[in-house]
């Protein structure tokens, strides 16, 4: 501590080096912090899944209906604790850029499925007395204005005409990256609408939890078995699976994320590492006046590093803080990413590798002032 | 008892003996001291004179232990300094030498306070004494009022000041001046020579210090001359 005044009076000697130093930390940190919650929310459905629970779709395509009677049988295998289904709508909100996620759900068995989302009973209760009511996610009334009591209607696309909702309550998440923005309605009222044609008496996919994890993978093939050589054959997979190759037909996020985030920093390092040289160079008759005093190599060595470590650890914490303020505004994009959380683990690991990089940029200039030799030194003043 | 002869000389807080000092400098080698001997006691004040090359601020560096003699020795309050290891010497020099140099060499950076107390971090001291210390090394270098001012701020003799303060604020055996009073005006070079003169008398400091300017040589009690690496016993000056 008592080093501190001197470790400021150093790093603030030239301001603008200093202020233009910070500002590389904390743009690349700030750059970091959005990837990174840009990668999390297209893993989102990876990293929320249930490990318990299952997802059963149609085996040529999860467009593909299956139908509505499968739910009692599915209902029946060995092991299989509860089960629901979903329908998904893809209706329009006034334009096609207001995307939200909107599913059709059984009253019944939707909450029993997820118990991560949280619903105020008296929403619940206005829902299931209201066959054209909805629930809508906290984002998504944020998002367009609406409050409860509202009147939504949506311009359907696989289903079409206008269809109008009563928002009768919201819902809330018990993690910070639960998905905040979907749209839930009654399944009786899509399914009543919809001609036969349309898929009347089918579901989008069945969700199935199991009761104890490690039978999963036993109930996946059970299901799969029971419904082979029918007219709706079924591919079933962990929730998490699903997810994963979800994701991938998006592409390999994390790759091309680790990518940019790699580049930004290694050019970071480049750039602290040579402002960080030339900051040591100039001192080199003030470091010489230091050894001969009686400062230690040991103790130039860390005066230097203690200067790099300062600069990552501000210049990262006020990125890091800028970034999470940021995502706090939510999704940029108007729903293509509903998620659009900064997880703390990202903070504190996006905090080590602004320390980290702050560490390597000053490991070269603090052991060229480590071997500094007094007398050399001392010509040069 | 400043001596050049290398006769022994018990109480001598430093003792010099066969001291040598070799440069490579590509192919050639280059004698800068040639089997010096000096004993000085505690509480003089010896002046180096001679030209441009002849070894006095090599000199100074050995005494300081901030370079190693080819061959020789230099013992210091009984401490025998050339052969210690690298770490042991930069506790040693924290310990016992206050540097002065001809640039005054101070943290640009720091307030004059400041640049006094660096010497002091490299103690267990706390804050209260550490300021007091700070304050009574000013205080004996006349810039109390100075003392929150950056180098900046302070003329060339009184940043001279602020460096003789931060040369003793820890007491340090003996000081060692690369021409203290090289970049001065005559006017600020004599109350920078009364300053180490008033050392020496009110706080029986001993100093060594490398000058080409007689006048300043002259404010020492004993003038010695090195000429080609080799010290002559100069003349006493009768201060």
């Amino acid at each position: 501590m008592k080093f501190l005044p001197f470790l400021l009076a150093n790093l603030l000697r030239k301001k603008v080096r200093f202020i233009m130093t910070i500002g590389s930390f904390t743009i690349a940190l700030f750059l970091y912090c959005i990837l990174a919650t840009i990668e999390r929310s297209f893993n989102q459905g990876v990293e929320v899944a249930g490990a318990d629970r299952l997802v059963v779709i149609n085996k040529t395509s999860i467009i593909s209906p299956l139908p509505f009677s499968y739910k009692e049988r599915l209902t029946q295998i060995p092991n299989v604790k509860h089960v629901t289904y979903c329908v998904w709508f893809g209706g329009i909100y006034q334009s096609e850029k207001n995307f939200f996620p909107q599913l059709a759900i059984d009253l019944k068995t939707f909450r029993g499925m997820y118990p991560e989302f949280k619903v105020v009973p008296k929403y619940w209760e206005a829902f299931k007395k209201d066959r054209e009511g909805c629930i809508v996610g906290p984002s998504t009334l944020k998002r367009f204005g609406w409050k409860v009591g509202d009147r939504i209607p949506l311009r359907g696309t696989i289903w079409p005409g206008t269809w109008e909702f009563n928002i009768c309550g919201t819902y809330d998440g018990t993690r910070g990256d639960d998905d905040l923005t979907q749209f839930w309605f009654r399944y009786d009222y899509l399914d009543e609408r919809r001609l036969p044609e349309f898929g009347k008496g089918t579901v989008g996919w069945y969700m199935v939890k199991v009761d104890k994890i490690d039978r999963a993978a036993e109930v996946v093939a059970a299901i799969d078995k029971r419904f082979t050589n029918s007219a709706y054959e079924t591919k079933t997979d962990t929730e998490k699976s699903f997810a994963a190759d979800f994701v991938k037909q998006i592409g390999n996020i994390k790759l091309i994320m680790l990518s940019i985030g790699g580049v930004v920093f290694f050019t970071l390092l480049l750039v602290t590492g040579s402002t960080m040289s030339m900051s040591v160079r100039e001192r080199v008759g003030e470091l010489a006046t230091l050894k001969t005093i009686g400062f230690s190599d040991t103790t130039v060595l860390l005066l230097v590093m203690a200067e790099a470590l300062t600069v990552g650890l501000v210049g990262g914490g006020i990125g890091v803080i800028v970034g999470k303020l940021y995502t706090l505004t939510g999704d940029p994009t108007g729903g293509l990413l509903p998620i659009f959380y900064l997880a703390p683990q990202n903070m504190i690991t996006g905090l080590g590798l602004g320390i980290l990089i702050g560490m390597l940029s000053g490991l070269m200039p603090a052991l060229f002032a480590m071997r500094l030799r007094i007398v050399e030194a001392l010509r040069r003043v | 008892m400043v001596s050049v002869n290398g006769n022994t000389h018990e109480s001598a807080l430093i003792q010099v003996r066969n001291l040598d000092k070799k440069y490579q400098r590509g192919s050639e080698e280059i004698h800068v001291l040639q089997g010096l001997n000096l004993d000085v006691d505690e509480g003089e004040f010896v002046a180096f004179m001679g030209p441009s090359g002849s070894g006095k601020t090599t000199l100074l560096n050995l005494l300081g232990g901030i370079d190693l003699p080819s061959s020789g020795s230099i013992t210091v309050a009984g401490d025998e300094i050339s052969h210690m290891s690298g770490s042991k010497l930069t506790a040693w020099r924290a310990r016992h030498v206050g540097f002065i140099f001809q640039m005054y060499n101070l943290i640009p950076v720091l307030t004059a306070f400041q640049n006094v107390e660096i010497p002091l971090l490299l103690t267990s001291l706390s804050k209260a004494d550490r300021r007091t210390h700070v304050e009574a090394a000013l205080a004996v270098v006349g810039l109390t009022d100075r003392m929150h001012h950056y180098p900046r701020q302070l003329s060339g003799g009184q940043e001279q000041r602020v460096a003789i303060a931060r040369a003793i604020v820890s007491d340090p055996t003996f000081l060692l001046c690369d021409e203290p009073t090289g970049d001065l005006d005559r006017h600020s070079a004599d109350d920078i020579l009364n300053l180490l003169e008033r050392l020496v008398k009110d706080f029986r400091k001993t100093i060594l210090m490398v000058t080409h300017d007689p006048r300043a040589a002259e404010r020492a009690q004993v003038s010695l001359h090195l000429d080609k690496g080799v010290l002559i016993e100069g003349q006493k000056t009768g201060r």
